[in-house]
């Protein structure tokens, strides 16, 4: 019944209801937005605050259980084999986890949309090269690749960052030149060209405005992708190296002491999961928040269950 | 549609090209490839020898042909560790990874596309929910930490399989439980997503005013169109366990491709990780030919 | 009369929507008798096709609620009977084809399996299936059923698929047929051939054919009674003769009135200096020709119609004149220069001057762009206008010239009706001070009575600014009502032009004078005698 859309006018204000309230609605995503802000809190502060606090060891600590206040705050959740605070540990290991997840996302992104705005826009030889060049990329063995790459020029965050990145490209590339090749067939690029606008114009005001809400809505998918691919390297040991840690590493540091001490890997894998999981209902919201096709879906969930 | 397979085939063979070349320039340029490749403790005769022996004093270019020819006889030289042709471990590893990937590919298929399409047809209803939020935690769990847990749990706690080796079915068991989650949890959403999308077609419409029943409306009319999208996220997710389950296969010391990767890179074996990954690459091209042919299959738009 | 064979009673119907309850009908009463033809008349949003998705239990519950009212066949209720028998009814006693049949024919099946399921859906042999099948198929008038049989749903034409949905729906000799809007989107000699058959195969069958339209001239073609429906209300129900004749509600009289095509026809001002003027433009896809020496000329302040059926070529050259395609050979003068070869910084200036209005309002504006920044948009791209703070006070002066008003500025595309978009559009293209404005089906997305105001305003600014128009269109009735002058395309090539009059009042070509006879009037009376001397003649 799509003509009944048409019946009313809708009545609303100028730029429909404010992400924020459509957020609220979904209880969700919700949690997952405040849990994600929490990290990046932990991220960005966490290093100068619990730097000290985190590597401070502490023999009498040692492997120290968890869920007790006995020894402060920052052993709630148990010691680690050197005696150091697991909380602390974790919340300063957020730094290096979120900097390679959000340097890979972004330089991947920003590579990716470029590429795949000309490969979209641009004539066929373009296009195609650019295209094979992706297809090259999707078909190497990925993980195999990294594993040697980094034996072989070292295991640095900067390094790190490179390869995931330099994976993770042909993702964007692709969407965005999907998306384009359907976008400039839409009338109003023809309008926009009628009317004489420049190619960048034309890309810049008409195309990449309605293909950002999507390339933000799979690089937030993305950033959960890179988290867990640098935590397979970095528990592998070719990865993120100490004295630097992100969670990766913890659950492989932890390993060994599986029998003794299940809180060393469990703990550091279980903020993973959470991340990965909040990234992924961000996300899932946002496929559908920033959709104006969509967005009824969350507007309407009040008047649904009546 | 063999003219899509033919472009696959040529991205494919550059693909491989471009890993040579790659490979090549890791070995070559970022150091003495006698000290990459030699053992630790080499002595300066033995690089010598080793030099002498695989022409490394000869022109770059005339080295990278001599290795790019024997690249296509499939020669990748001995195995520093087990004294054996380095393609021949490689393949006896296959052996191993690929039942592994095929028994978890074909379980993720099966279960994720029945949850995921029953899921799409009670869109916002219990079992709805349900399949979500498992789909989303599966996808979310890093298998690292799964293989860990299920280990700590079933293993050390419980009893119930063996912690690692591959002597008896039961010790399939966990690796397969574990590398099935996250490709399970990713494929449901998309084939929830893709579904949904479907069943929302005028066909389906139709296909209701006919009289069709719910059960061949989603699995006959609905499905073949819902699964375009979903072959493609089946593809990557088999590449990446063709990639060898490095990590599944680490832990739980199951002799694939991957355990053997980490190994022979960790003894500095570096002929058979060359091998490895030249074989992965032409298994992630025959698969790539398989999803290509089976676009055509379902979609008679593209074959024509 | 005896029992109808299907009625609706009182139904009832809302749809919870984003923006609250919309009541998509109420109270609504029909019924149908076998071998009855009813057609239910309404434009968009009026709930036309609700009780009829009720009817097939089509309708998605939520959002849609149905609120109160029975669906009475044989005795029984039909909202509320178990959904297996439901179920069994659809397809079996009551069938349906719909609007668009390549969306509603599944892609990846090839028809003969999807119009053999039909019977065995409904437990009936797989051979027994395909006979029937096969019969029908060549009953619709493809030929080579055998091999149509094995073909998919995109290697027909439209034509043919609604053909081969009307053959599936008749597979078990349903009772009734409910047809929604089932030749909107086919070209008017193809619709005049699938209404031609839907009426042959009724007096076949018996059946009754319940026909949901927008379009006056197909309820005159074939329908027996209407109801209209306005707003989700019946307001008018009666013989489809006397509706028209004595139409008793005032929504009734102003479709009817609305309906195009019995305007005055407009002369061409002989006196008028030449603006374009297209010498042989060819335009080959592939193997495919286009636009075949297509030459044309425009004067100021004239209105020249292109018109011609899917792929006659008549977008094609619009889209070359305005250079979003490259002519293979040929020239268009644009007041002495050519614009299939001139440069890129010599076109910008004349894109100014050529402005466009396109189909579709909705996709034709940029859904995040506000109206202010819709209009203001060509004075950024031609630096027209430094003056920004005057800008504002233009863009309302513009908005008033096309019937909307200053409080309309800030808002989006999306919070507009159809027509008030087509009128931003308008605006848009009048912000250059254009001098020829390209419609390419400008109307034909609007309802009839929508579109007569858009023709209306279309005009007035043709006689007030002198404005020249190219206007592509379909519709014979449009293009009575506004052009002076009439091309008529057919595969790329031009078989006739003319004054408007001349080429509707005396047509030379066959091909013109087969789409004149094809097009529907609104009148019964008028199609009853074109039928009867067709059939007599």
């Amino acid at each position: 019944m799509a003509d009944l859309s048409i019946a009313k006018p809708a009545p609303e204000t100028a730029r429909g209801p404010n992400l924020f309230s459509m957020l609220w609605r979904d209880k969700l995503a919700f949690v997952a937005a405040v849990v994600l802000l929490l990290i990046v809190l932990f991220a960005l502060f966490g290093p100068s605050l619990l730097g000290d606090l985190a590597t401070k060891q502490n023999l009498r600590g040692r492997n120290f259980p968890p869920f007790s206040f006995e020894r402060g705050w920052e052993f709630f959740l148990g010691g680690d084999s050197l005696g150091r605070p697991m909380l602390a540990r974790m919340i300063v290991a957020a730094h290096s986890t979120i900097l390679i997840a959000a340097g890979t996302v972004l330089s991947a992104m920003v590579v990716g949309a470029g590429l795949g705005l000309v490969a979209g826009y641009m004539g066929k030889t373009t296009s195609q090269v650019i295209m094979r060049l992706a297809d090259v990329i999707m078909s190497f063995p990925s993980l195999l690749i990294a594993v040697v790459v980094l034996y072989v020029l070292g295991p640095s965050i900067p390094n790190m960052i490179l390869v995931l990145a330099i994976t993770r490209i042909p993702i964007y590339l692709r969407t965005t030149r999907a998306e384009v090749l359907e976008v400039r067939e839409r009338m109003f690029v023809q309008a926009a060209t009628v009317m004489g606008a420049s190619h960048a114009r034309i890309i810049l005001r008409h195309i990449l405005p309605v293909v950002a809400p999507t390339l933000v809505t799979i690089a937030t998918l993305d950033f959960a992708f890179v988290m867990l691919a640098e935590s397979s390297l970095s528990f592998l040991g070719i990865g993120v190296q100490p004295p630097d840690i992100t969670w990766g590493l913890m659950v492989a540091q932890g390993r060994p002491y599986l029998n003794t001490a299940w809180w060393l890997a469990f703990w550091p894998g279980l903020m993973i999961v959470i991340t990965a999981l909040s990234l992924n209902l961000l996300s899932n919201w946002m496929r559908v928040a920033l959709d104006p096709a969509q967005r009824w879906r969350l507007e309407t969930r009040k008047t649904k269950n009546v | 549609m063999t003219k899509m397979i033919g472009q696959r085939a040529i991205a494919s063979l550059l693909s491989l090209l471009g890993l040579m070349i790659l490979v090549f320039f890791l070995s070559r340029l970022t150091g003495d490839p006698a000290v990459l490749f030699l053992p630790i403790d080499a002595t300066e005769e033995m690089k010598q020898q080793f030099r002498a022996l695989h022409g490394l004093d000869l022109p770059l270019i005339e080295q990278f042909a001599r290795y790019v020819w024997d690249l296509l006889h499939f020669d990748f030289g001995e195995s520093l560790r087990k004294a054996r042709p380095a393609i021949d471990v490689v393949l006896e590893a296959y052996a191993w990874t690929l039942p592994l990937a095929l028994i978890t590919m074909g379980l993720v298929i099966t279960t994720a596309i029945v949850l995921g399409s029953l899921a799409a047809f009670n869109v916002g209803g219990f079992f709805d929910r349900l399949v979500s939020i498992v789909s989303l935690v599966g996808a979310s769990a890093p298998d690292f930490w799964i293989a860990i847990v299920a280990i700590v749990v079933f293993s050390i706690g419980l009893g119930w399989v063996p912690t690692s080796g591959v002597g008896t079915p039961l010790h399939w068991v966990l690796p397969i439980a574990v590398l099935f989650i996250r490709p399970f949890g990713l494929v449901v959403q998309v084939v929830r997503g893709s579904m949904l999308s479907a069943l929302g077609a005028p066909y389906v419409k139709t296909a209701r005013a006919k009289g069709v029943k719910n059960l061949p409306l989603i699995f006959v009319h609905t499905l073949r169109n819902g699964m375009l999208p979903v072959i493609t996220v089946i593809g990557d997710q088999a590449a990446a366990l063709l990639n060898g389950a490095v990590i599944v296969e680490t832990i739980f010391g199951f002799p694939g491709v991957g355990k053997l990767m980490i190994d022979s890179i960790l003894q500095r074996d570096f002929n058979v990780v060359l091998a490895a990954i030249m074989v992965t690459a032409v298994a992630i091209f025959i698969m790539n030919i398989l999803i290509d042919l089976a676009y055509g299959l379902l979609d008679p738009r593209i074959r024509h | 009369m005896s029992e109808p064979l299907l009625s609706v009673k009182n139904l009832s119907v809302d749809f919870h929507t984003a923006r609250g309850t919309v009541h998509a009908v109420k109270n609504v009463s029909w019924s149908i008798s076998r071998g009855e033809t009813l057609a239910i008349l309404g434009e968009s949003g009026s709930g036309k096709s609700v009780s009829a998705n009720a009817v097939m239990n089509l309708l998605d519950i939520p959002p849609a609620e149905i609120v109160s009212g029975e669906i009475i066949y044989e005795g029984k209720d039909l909202l509320k009977v178990d959904y297996e028998t439901h179920r069994a009814l659809n397809g079996k006693k009551i069938a349906m084809i719909f609007q668009d049949p390549l969306g509603h024919l599944n892609p990846v099946y090839t028809v003969g399996w999807q119009i053999v399921e039909m019977m065995t859906a409904h437990g009936r042999p797989a051979d027994m299936a395909r006979a029937r099948a096969l019969e029908l198929i060549k009953r619709v008038g493809i030929p080579e059923p055998e091999k149509a049989m094995g073909k998919y749903p995109h290697q027909f034409s439209g034509g043919q698929r609604q053909r081969l949905m009307i053959a599936m729906a008749l597979m078990l000799k349903p009772d009734i047929l409910i047809a929604d809007e089932p030749t909107t989107a086919l070209d008017v000699t193809i619709q005049a051939e699938v209404l031609a058959l839907l009426k042959e195969l009724q007096a076949e069958t018996g059946m009754a054919l319940v026909l949901i339209t927008h379009d006056l001239g197909v309820v005159a073609e074939i329908a027996d009674r209407v109801v209209v429906m306005n707003k989700g209300e019946i307001v008018e129900a009666g013989l489809t003769r006397e509706v028209y004749h004595n139409p008793k509600h005032a929504y009734t009289r102003k479709l009817i009135d609305a309906a195009p095509g019995k305007g005055e026809i407009k002369l061409l001002d002989p006196a008028a200096p030449l603006l374009l003027d297209a010498k042989k433009l060819n335009k080959t896809y592939g193997s495919f020709a286009a636009l075949k020496d297509v030459s044309l000329t425009l004067a100021r302040g004239q209105s020249l119609a292109v018109v011609g059926e899917s792929g006659s070529g008549k977008s094609t050259l619009a889209r070359t004149l305005l250079r979003l395609e490259e002519a293979d050979s040929g020239e268009a003068l644009w007041k002495g220069r050519d614009l299939i070869t001139m440069g890129r910084s010599e076109l910008l200036g004349v894109r100014r001057q050529i402005q466009m209005v396109f189909q579709d309002p909705t996709q034709s504006l940029n859904p995040r762009m506000s109206v202010y920044q819709l209009i203001a948009e060509g004075w950024d791209i031609h630096k027209l206008m430094p003056d920004k703070s005057k800008r504002r006070a233009k863009v309302i002066e513009l908005l008033e010239q096309v019937g909307l008003s200053a409080e309309h500025v800030d808002r989006y595309p999306h919070q507009f009706s159809g027509g008030q978009r087509q009128r931003i559009a308008i605006a848009r293209a009048l912000a250059l001070e254009p001098e020829l404005i390209i419609c390419d089906e400008a109307v034909s997305a609007l309802d009839v009575s929508i579109q007569a105001q858009v023709i209306a305003l279309l005009d007035d600014l043709r006689q007030r600014l002198g404005i020249s128009f190219l206007f592509i269109a379909h519709d014979l009735g449009v293009v009575r009502d506004f052009a002076d002058t009439v091309i008529v395309m057919k595969s790329g090539e031009i078989v006739e032009r003319g004054p408007t009059a001349q080429i509707f009042e005396a047509p030379q070509h066959p091909y013109t004078q087969r789409l004149l006879a094809a097009n529907l009037d609104p009148d019964p009376d008028v199609q009853a005698e074109r039928r009867a001397s067709l059939t007599h003649g």
